[in-house]
């Protein structure tokens, strides 16, 4: 049963979520920021997984979170709804219900592909100059939307409130947050699992010494595509999350500004530890919207703070170590079994 | 059949020759050794054997498949182990870790199996600790498990290195300078281990060493280069009186005009 | 297309590959000491257009009441000079008091690179926040003459850019070459741990390397503000990236390789644009960098690090 436990916790929290935010009791702001937290979370963890684990210098997680927003996106307004764009709903909007997942992951499956056009020059590239690569596949993918006049080039594209209300119409619940729960569960839980087995271990192999890692038995150019695909699939993922709990989205979203605040919740988190990932994500939303009032002024605030943040915890909030290293006795409710190693 | 044979092996760095034409034929079991001055090409030719560098010219057989061209992986799961100069350990990865993951090949699953957990996960992953944890007893390591490398102590890091180099199941060894930088007693044990580690887990092991001591002690039979190609190739007394070793090693000897 | 428009493309790329260039090596060279991709180097551009800005306005005689009378071309000199040694002010500060601090604690070096973005953030916002977000024009200093010979049209300010920039490139590698400051520069980029065993002052040469590198940005500042007067807040985003690119694309550490990585780039982007539809030319230009970088990973003069096992 222990093995359970933060799985039933997890599910236990939110299935109140829901709850008190169907009662009323947690406003529309709130929720609002519940599902940025959970966005901010599948962002930072999936980006630590190339940043942190594998030790490269990804810049361009905002492009992979384009792919997957527009291709869900698309394909649910096309299929699920009336739009001026593609006419009548191809199905019946009642299956929006079902199918939402469905999308969400060919979005997911999307972005893992695009995640192939920094996979492989990785093979042969590393550290700054892979850097480079992500930034202009981030370009890339920002201004082939911005020049594909049929989902609205630079002026962007919406409708997917259209999705929610009809799922919501079936069902009546806030169902972007349900979503973005589910979501946010089965990242941390995916990425949790691959990196605690030997196979995803060798991800940290491949940090520490790709030359050692290769000769000793580790396929590194499969290592990295697995990383590569997982961390930008995810990162499709939370983009069509994204899409829907903003209902717009237009290329000048997912710029490399975009990118950047996902950097700094990896680093704020500390590279390579994934409940630093999640604290950062979570921090560094509240952060954002506790200096909204601020207005311009917010991004010299915010920016000052993270600064003194990197300056007393160098290595992030976590460094490499994970919430369980720091308190052992959450093992009991975390990380089930303590593997020998 | 011999366990690896490499046929008239040629490799160039740009212009530079680093081997040429050379010859290695070791059969099951042996312990050789491969000595020779400082760039004399020894370990260049450790890299084509583990795949790390293609020759320019020959054929390396092991087995009697042709690996040259193989990815180094690719090498390493056919049974070809090896230890570096500089020792080459996963410092962030505990050593347990470090001897868990050089059993990648032995793995068997992949990554949706890894977070399905299915049941050959399971038990691919106790068989992989298993031996992890069996080779750690064996050397001696188990007190360290969860230490990181690099706070080990030298001698016990190349312990590490070995153990690392033996769990993914070789049935070649190449032990690149394995004695460097240890002191006296230190020397003696990697003697006695080398020595073990042969007889217990019948492996063939090719040994890389300057230092003349554990050469002489252990290897069978040895091969001396010197500038990419073969010097000699006897036993330790045969080459102990070799005119042309003596010759690398020491320079010629000239008369001297007065 | 024709030989007047094929060439008078080629000039319009030199000129937008200088800004490139200038901006590029800032990069480049703190790259080559500290390992250190400064993302707020594009700002310091943008920081050094501002400073310029407002002491030729100030000489121009727009505030306090008073003129100075000068002609615009001495104001104009003075500006530069004054815009440089100001603004490399302001990168050693940054390096001070946000970078260094970072380093001693034993940082990983992304979290200085973490922090230089947040630098940036901190030039482009502050800015915003202190002059908000109306437009500034840049006075006109020099005579905008242009002149027209076999159909190419070309101004003198473009002519300066480039001559301007051609004769920074000669300083600078004479500099880097020549001078002792110079070549502890590259003794650090070639081993890090060895110089300051071998008594070199690794910290002068880390603010020698942030003076070079800032004024360089401030004078691409001045000299882009001339020839398109419109000053705003998030100039240097977008054309600090690009620069990036252009010093990677070089083969960052190299100073050659900033300027023909910044030409290269320009090159790449205005004859993008004068045979394809303007709103393909990023996706043009990052493509053709992908396809580059992927054949020819280290850029045109880096050198893969042979790596010794």
């Amino acid at each position: 049963m222990r093995s359970y436990s933060s799985l039933l916790s997890y599910i236990a929290l939110g299935v109140l979520a829901v709850i008190a935010s169907k009662t009323g009791i947690l406003n529309a702001y709130v929720q609002i920021v519940l599902m940025f937290i959970g966005i901010n979370v599948i962002l930072s963890t999936s980006l630590n997984l190339v940043n942190g684990y594998m030790g490269e210098f990804s810049v361009g997680h905002a492009g992979f979170m384009a792919v997957g927003a527009y291709i869900t996106s698309v394909l649910n307004v096309m299929l699920f709804t009336q739009s001026s764009l593609f006419g009548p709903p191809l199905l019946n909007p009642s299956s929006a219900l079902f199918l939402f997942p469905v999308t969400l992951l060919i979005g997911g499956i999307g972005a893992a592909l695009a995640g192939l056009l920094v996979a492989i020059p990785s093979f042969r590239t590393r550290g700054d100059y892979l850097a480079i690569i992500t930034l202009a596949v981030n370009y890339i993918v920002k201004s082939s939307v911005e020049n594909i006049q049929v989902i609205g080039g630079a002026r962007g594209f919406m409708g997917m409130r259209n999705v929610i209300n009809s799922m919501q119409d079936i069902i009546n619940i806030p169902w972007a947050l349900v979503w973005v729960i589910i979501c946010v569960g089965a990242t941390v839980w995916i990425i949790y699992r691959f990196v605690n087995s030997t196979y995803g271990k060798g991800i940290v192999a491949v940090r520490d010494d790709e030359i050692a890692a290769e000769i000793m038995s580790v396929n590194t150019q499969r290592m990295k595509m697995v990383a590569f695909m997982l961390s930008s699939g995810l990162a499709g993922i939370a983009g069509g999350l994204f899409a829907h709990v903003l209902g717009y989205i237009n290329p000048g979203t997912f710029t490399i500004m975009k990118s950047t605040e996902v950097l700094v919740m990896v680093y704020l988190g500390g590279m390579g530890s994934l409940s630093g990932s999640v604290l950062s994500a979570i921090l560094f939303t509240i952060i954002l919207e506790a200096f909204r009032p601020l207005q311009v002024a917010k991004w010299v605030v915010v920016p000052l703070l993270l600064i003194l943040l990197m300056l007393f915890r160098p290595e992030g909030i976590m460094g490499h170590r994970e919430l369980t290293d720091i308190f052992p006795r959450l093992r009991r409710w975390f990380g089930a079994k303590e593997e020998r190693g | 059949m011999a366990l690896l044979e490499v046929k008239e092996v040629t490799h160039f760095f740009g212009g530079l020759r680093a081997v040429y034409n050379l010859n290695l034929s070791l059969e099951n079991g042996e312990l050789v050794g491969l000595i020779g001055p400082n760039g004399a090409g020894k370990t260049t030719m450790f890299n084509l054997v583990s795949g790390f560098y293609r020759p320019t010219e020959g054929e390396i057989r092991f087995n009697g498949k042709d690996i040259s061209g193989l990815r180094p992986h690719q090498v390493t799961s056919l049974g070809i182990a090896r230890t570096f100069q500089n020792i080459r350990l996963w410092n962030s990865l505990s050593v347990f870790d470090n001897l868990c993951i050089s059993q990648h090949h032995l793995l068997g699953y992949g990554f949706l199996q890894s977070v399905l957990r299915t049941p050959k996960f399971r038990s691919s992953e106790r068989r992989v600790k298993k031996t992890a944890e069996e080779m750690l007893r064996m050397l001696g390591l188990s007190h360290y498990a969860l230490e990181f490398p690099k706070n080990l102590p030298y001698g016990l890091q190349r312990r590490v290195e070995i153990g690392r180099a033996l769990s993914l199941r070789p049935k070649l060894l190449l032990l690149d300078e394995p004695a460097a930088g240890m002191n006296p007693g230190e020397v003696d044990e990697l003697i006695d281990l080398i020595r073990w580690i042969r007889d217990e887990f019948k492996l063939t092991v090719l040994l890389i060493e300057h230092h003349m001591r554990v050469v002489m002690n252990i290897c069978e039979r040895i091969k001396v280069v010197d500038f990419g190609e073969t010097i000699a190739d006897g036993s330790p007394e045969q080459i102990r009186q070799n005119r042309r070793v003596i010759q690398a090693y020491l320079g010629e000897e000239e008369p001297v005009n007065a | 297309m024709s030989f007047e428009i094929f060439f008078q493309n080629l000039l319009n790329a030199l000129q937008w590959g200088s800004f490139y260039a200038l901006i590029a090596l800032g990069y480049t060279m703190v790259y080559g000491v500290l390992l250190l991709i400064n993302f707020a180097h594009g700002d310091i551009f943008m920081v050094g257009a501002y400073i310029g800005f407002f002491f030729a306005t100030l000489l121009m005689g727009k505030y306090a009441g008073f003129s100075t009378g000068l002609p615009p071309a001495v104001i104009f000199g003075l500006t530069v000079l004054v815009t440089m040694v100001l603004t490399a002010g302001v990168g050693v500060a940054i390096e001070r008091i946000a970078y260094r601090p970072l380093r001693r604690k034993g940082a990983s070096r992304l979290y200085v690179v973490i922090t230089a973005l947040m630098c940036g953030l901190i030039l482009e916002n502050g800015n915003l926040a202190l002059l908000g977000a109306s437009r500034r024009n840049f006075p006109e200093l020099l005579p905008n003459t242009v002149h027209n010979i076999a159909g190419v049209t070309f101004s003198n300010v473009k002519i300066l850019v480039i001559v301007t920039t051609i004769l920074v490139f000669i300083l600078l590698e004479t500099i880097v070459r020549k001078t002792k400051l110079g070549m502890a520069m590259r003794a650090i980029s070639y081993d890090r741990m060895a110089v300051p065993l071998m008594g070199i002052p690794v910290d002068t040469v880390i603010v020698f390397t942030f003076i070079l590198g800032s004024s360089m940005a401030a004078l691409a500042g001045v000299l882009f503000a001339t020839a398109y007067p419109v000053l705003e807040p998030y100039m240097g985003a977008l054309v600090g990236w690009k620069a990036f690119i252009a010093a990677v694309l070089g083969g960052i550490g190299e100073i050659r390789g900033a300027f023909v990585g910044g030409f290269l780039l320009g090159f790449v982007e205005i004859f993008v644009a004068a045979l394809f539809p303007s709103t393909l030319r990023d996706l043009i230009a990052f493509s053709i960098l992908l396809v580059f970088l992927s054949i020819k990973p280290t850029g045109i003069f880096g050198i893969a690090r042979a790596t010794k096992i």
